[in-house]
């Protein structure tokens, strides 16, 4: 195992190729959970956690059942599939086993199936044919990238609550056009490492 | 067992216009801002989302007395991606060099918020013929909405409309850049926002 590929992976896949800013994957639920900093904190948790979780186990179902039984065009399928299923139990055996984190982050796990970057992850690592840490390493760098854009955004969006924006602004529009200012800042980190 | 009013073109038109995919309802915004750069992706991904969308909606509403309620969303997820994949095969087939760029932003047409939602609340509960003008009413919808977005970014950004160069000098590069991406959204969000509640006493829409 090389940790050296390993951190790149992270960095990378959280800074330089950031999911929101520069792959513009999630951004339904970036632009949903971002108007409070708690929302946002208790988003990026829970996704963090699935992702690492839900890249590792299609790893598995990618490289052991799907390549061997040539199944591999049925991708889309079968990773929706598993993410759904995965969503689905981490539900039911978090509300059996700590009702009290339940409570807390139960809500996200819902919203967090109509995430693309979910989808998007797995199909990357398939594509770029990573290995089973690599995949993971991917997860990770890519739940602690959307979770700091998302902690970003909310600082911002809790702040333009008392501004004065023009009317037709008010809402989304103005959140799009403070993202893409975000997104300026982030392209200062393409170049950072090559792959 | 209908629960819908209304004529078949106001379904259309309320797919394009009143309950616009990405202007009004703010659902479905990756792929608005990952492909538009250039025109001609901007129409590929609208067409692959409105052969989805129609085809999802036609097929919800033909199997509706079948799907039982209480696993109807693994079944509405399961048409959506078969038809997703059909798409995805036949772009890696005729359109490479469109595919190679676009190609992840297809497959992610699974994770779509606004296909879903339509199978969801529309298709069903309503017979096959107005289910296919609300689907058909929505894709074409998007697809207008890429057409506008990737319009103003390819040729504010690259001077060029369909890959045809035709402005010479320096072009606004900041466009095509992933930031354009977000201000060609927002500003023209905000434009059609100006435009309802000056001319139409709409109150603005898109609270998120």
């Amino acid at each position: 195992m090389d940790f050296a590929k390993l951190f790149e992976l992270v960095v990378a896949a959280s800074l330089i190729n950031n999911f929101v800013f520069t792959r513009f994957l999630g951004l339904c639920i970036f632009f949903g959970v971002s108007r409070k900093m708690e929302t946002a904190v208790g988003m990026s948790i829970t996704f963090t956690a699935v992702m690492v979780v839900s890249a590792a186990l299609s790893w598995v179902v990618y490289e052991k059942i799907m390549i061997p039984l040539d199944l591999t065009f049925l991708k889309i399928i079968i990773f929706i599939g598993i993410v759904a299923a995965f969503v689905q139990s981490a539900d039911t055996i978090m509300k059996k086993v700590s009702p009290a984190l339940y409570y807390k982050l139960g809500v996200y796990l819902a919203l967090i199936t109509t995430n693309c970057i979910i989808l998007a992850v797995p199909l990357i690592n398939a594509g770029e044919k990573y290995n089973f840490f690599e995949s993971m390493a991917f997860g990770l760098g890519s739940g602690l990238g959307f979770a700091l854009a998302l902690v970003i955004m909310a600082s911002i969006r809790e702040r333009l609550e008392v501004a004065d924006v023009p009317a037709p602004f008010r809402g989304l529009p103005i959140s799009f056009i403070i993202a893409g200012l975000i997104a300026l800042a982030f392209t200062g980190f393409s170049g950072l490492i090559t792959l | 067992m209908s629960i819908h009013h209304k004529s078949n073109w106001e379904l259309l038109k309320n797919g394009m216009f009143g309950e616009n995919t990405i202007f009004r309802m703010a659902i479905s915004l990756c792929p608005s801002i990952a492909v538009t750069n250039g025109m001609k992706n901007g129409v590929a991904l609208g067409v692959s989302v409105m052969f989805v969308q129609t085809m999802v909606n036609i097929t919800v509403s033909a199997m509706r007395k079948f799907i039982h309620p209480k696993i109807r969303i693994p079944i509405f997820m399961l048409i959506i991606a078969g038809y997703v994949t059909i798409i995805d095969m036949l772009m890696a087939t005729y359109a490479r060099a469109v595919y190679r760029e676009i190609g992840l932003y297809i497959q992610i047409i699974v994770a779509f918020a606004s296909i879903f939602a339509r199978a969801e609340v529309f298709a069903s509960k309503n017979k096959i013929v107005p289910s296919f003008f609300d689907g058909f009413g929505m894709g074409v919808g998007f697809l207008l909405a890429m057409i506008v977005i990737s319009f103003f970014r390819e040729l504010l950004g690259k001077g060029e409309l369909w890959g045809i160069s035709f402005v010479s000098g320096n072009p606004l590069l900041i466009m095509v850049l992933p930031a354009g991406g977000f201000l060609a959204v927002g500003l023209l969000m905000g434009f059609f926002n100006w435009v309802d509640m000056k001319f139409y006493g709409g109150k603005g829409a898109s609270g998120v």
